[in-house]
């Protein structure tokens, strides 16, 4: 018997277990991988940051005594109906199509219940959202999938969607499985095709253009509604400037964590940049035009918790949306569906094919027999709950640091747990008063 | 009663104002708007029966999202005229500039010049006449709707088209994606009569060809992704 010694079997880092399955599915189909959701890859957020609190130089205010406000008025710089908010945090655009009516009315009941908005997304506006949303953003998007100007007046603020931070220069496509009768109707198409939105507007080219577009909508709209432009996670100095020169009421800026229906997986993970790294840049171009707070900046793409939200605004945001934390809350991927992921070939917390229209959930899907277990009530009532925790726990935070408002929260709260951390996000390693890049050392 | 509202002495939020209003009266008057001077988003959401005449060119988005209105341009319109138009009927004299008709739903634009390119871009459900010529791109993704063209089409037409009918009197430069011409049966004859009376066209329904979608690229197939 051959007793040489061996050494033990070692997998590739390059070549891992995962990439291989990936060449070996590609080699398969002869097409791209295609999933929803944000970047699953480790990149700085907004855990690699930490709250100082309050000490000797900073007063703290009693938690429960002493009031820290959250209220935000969104639109202020040109519209004459802004819309207020009782909390920081809104429901990010999510298109019905990708999501089920009843999944739509959830979100509308839950933003709600707990003071804020809700978004449509590619396809139009729903009786379930309208009906059920006290205050409704439309999106303007590069399809106009179902855009007509009786929902464009009925809505509560308009937001132009130039890029997402899902796929920054892409559009997207909606895969024939989930083209029923009533999305095809939508969206004037035949059941049962590939619906691709296009990755730029039909109707314009450039901040010089969209000036004019945002001219249109707010004559169609008698000035009234706030005017949003998102942008995803790109260059996100130059993109705020360009869109408050265009005219923009509020700057939705989407970091490379959000998530999308349905996107190229390659587009995902590697187009746009970390949330984290975004806030800073666009916040100072807001300054630079000495605009930060007459026009208001909402982030978005990987918020989940409280901590997140004060630490995004204490880095300039004025308010942050949620789309995936949301539907998780809904009960996406939740353990009690574990079998069926598991006969998708997948398990509870990796669920992302949400393209395919067969959620066990009953949130990303236009079956009629999986949509009936999304109770609309009890989700929505869920969704309360978590935007009501995101709230206490950011005004816990901004309590600690002395603040009356989670609008006072601001980047010297702020230490970094890592070089990159530091750098994006501009507050000093901790332990340090220094951070990458600061001017002087 | 036609009443006149001068450019001159109004800005553009007043007139859309005056406009608006009457469209959503139901009062079905007649407007004439003078000295335009290229002015954006003219007569752009009116929702109703109503009359306008445009005494000269416009800038971007004349019409735009137009629903029963009867709106007149006695000049060349700008980029996007008649965009995601509902309904009612939109006529140019003169030419237009890119995108016209750009995702209307309905209504017929009445194009008596040429249009640039992408005219018709995402046409969701349009009529579009254009008594010259189109340029390059145009109906890129159309949907639904009819675009005639008395003139030459330029580069690209009906790329990515689905259930569109294009129909061309003149000269196609070339195809887009899935773009192929159709037989013309007798229904779409029928159809194209309807639309160059309608639009007061100088043409027989039997000089044109008609162009559609092979439906090759409805559903993602990478035997066709040369095709993109």
């Amino acid at each position: 018997m051959d007793r040489t010694p061996r050494t033990d079997p070692r997998q590739s880092w390059t070549f891992s277990n995962s990439v291989n399955s990936e060449i070996r599915r590609a080699a398969a189909t002869g097409i791209y991988d295609i999933r929803g959701g944000g970047a699953k890859r480790r990149v700085p957020h907004f855990d690699d940051l930490l709250f100082l609190g309050a000490s000797m130089s900073r007063y703290p205010l009693e938690g429960y005594r002493e009031k820290c406000d959250t209220a935000v008025t969104l639109g202020t710089r040109f519209a004459k109906k802004p819309i207020e908010l009782k909390i920081p945090v809104t429901i990010a655009g999510m298109s019905f199509g990708a999501l089920s009516g009843n999944a739509k009315e959830a979100l509308g009941r839950g933003a709600t219940m707990a003071g804020t908005s809700t978004t449509t997304g590619d396809g139009g506006m729903t009786e379930e959202e309208r009906g059920h949303s006290e205050k409704l953003v439309y999106q303007y998007l590069p399809s106009r999938y179902g855009m007509n100007p009786d929902d464009l007046r009925r809505a509560d603020a308009i937001e132009i969607v130039v890029g997402q931070g899902a796929k920054p220069g892409g559009g997207g496509m909606l895969l024939g499985q989930k083209i029923t009768e009533r999305v095809a109707g939508m969206r004037d198409l035949p059941v049962g095709i590939d619906q691709r939105s296009a990755c730029r507007h039909p109707d314009w080219t450039g901040p010089d253009d969209l000036e004019i577009k945002i001219l249109e909508l707010r004559e169609i709209t008698n000035w009234e509604k706030p005017i949003y432009v998102k942008i995803g996670g790109a260059r996100p100095y130059y993109d705020t400037t360009l869109a408050v020169k265009a005219g923009a009421d509020v700057v939705v800026l989407d970091g490379m964590q959000g998530g999308t229906a349905a996107t190229q997986d390659v587009f995902i993970e590697h187009v746009g940049q970390p949330t984290l790294a975004c806030i800073r840049p666009a916040a100072q171009a807001l300054q630079d035009l000495g605009l930060h707070r007459e026009v208001q900046l909402v982030v978005s793409g990987g918020i989940r918790t409280g901590a997140d939200v004060a630490k995004a605004l204490a880095l300039g945001a004025d308010a942050v949306a949620i789309g995936t934390a949301a539907l998780i809350a809904l009960g996406d991927n939740d353990p009690k569906w574990e079998d069926e992921y598991r006969k998708l070939g997948t398990t509870t917390g990796a669920y992302d094919d949400w393209h395919e229209g067969r959620d066990p959930a009953g949130i990303t899907t236009q079956d009629p027999e999986l949509m009936k277990r999304l109770d609309p009530v009890a989700a929505g009532r869920r969704l309360r709950n978590y935007l009501a925790v995101l709230t206490l726990e950011c005004q816990t935070l901004a309590r600690a640091c002395g603040h009356n408002h989670v609008h006072n929260l601001e980047p010297e709260d702020l230490c970094a747990l890592t070089m990159e951390a530091a750098a994006m996000a501009q507050v000093p390693l901790a332990g340090t008063n220094w951070y990458p890049g600061k001017p002087g050392f | 009663m036609t009443t006149t509202l001068d450019m001159t002495a109004l800005d553009l939020r007043q007139v859309n104002t005056r406009l608006q209003a009457a469209a959503r009266a139901q009062a079905n008057e007649d407007y004439v708007i003078t000295n335009p001077r290229g002015s954006h988003a003219m007569a752009c959401g009116l929702d109703g029966p109503l009359g306008v005449t445009i005494k000269g060119s416009t800038g971007y988005y004349c019409a735009g999202m137009n629903k029963e209105a009867t709106i007149t341009v006695e000049g060349s319109a700008g980029p996007g005229v008649a965009e995601n138009m509902m309904s009612g009927t939109v006529t140019i004299h003169g030419d237009a500039s890119q995108y016209a008709g750009a995702t209307g739903h309905g209504g017929l634009l009445n194009i008596k010049g040429n249009a640039s390119s992408r005219c018709g871009i995402s046409m969701k459900g349009i009529d579009i006449v254009v008594h010259g010529n189109i340029g390059h791109m145009s109906a890129f993704m159309a949907q639904k709707g009819n675009l005639v063209v008395l003139g030459d089409a330029g580069d690209a037409l009906g790329d990515s088209i689905y259930e569109a009918r294009l129909f061309v009197r003149g000269s196609v430069k070339s195809l887009g994606a899935d773009c192929i011409e159709k037989e013309m049966r007798p229904e779409h004859l029928e159809t194209l009569a309807a639309l160059l009376d309608k639009a007061g066209a100088d043409a027989r329904p039997e000089e044109f060809r008609r162009y559609g979608s092979a439906r090759k690229l409805y559903n993602f197939n990478i035997d066709h992704a040369d095709e993109y």
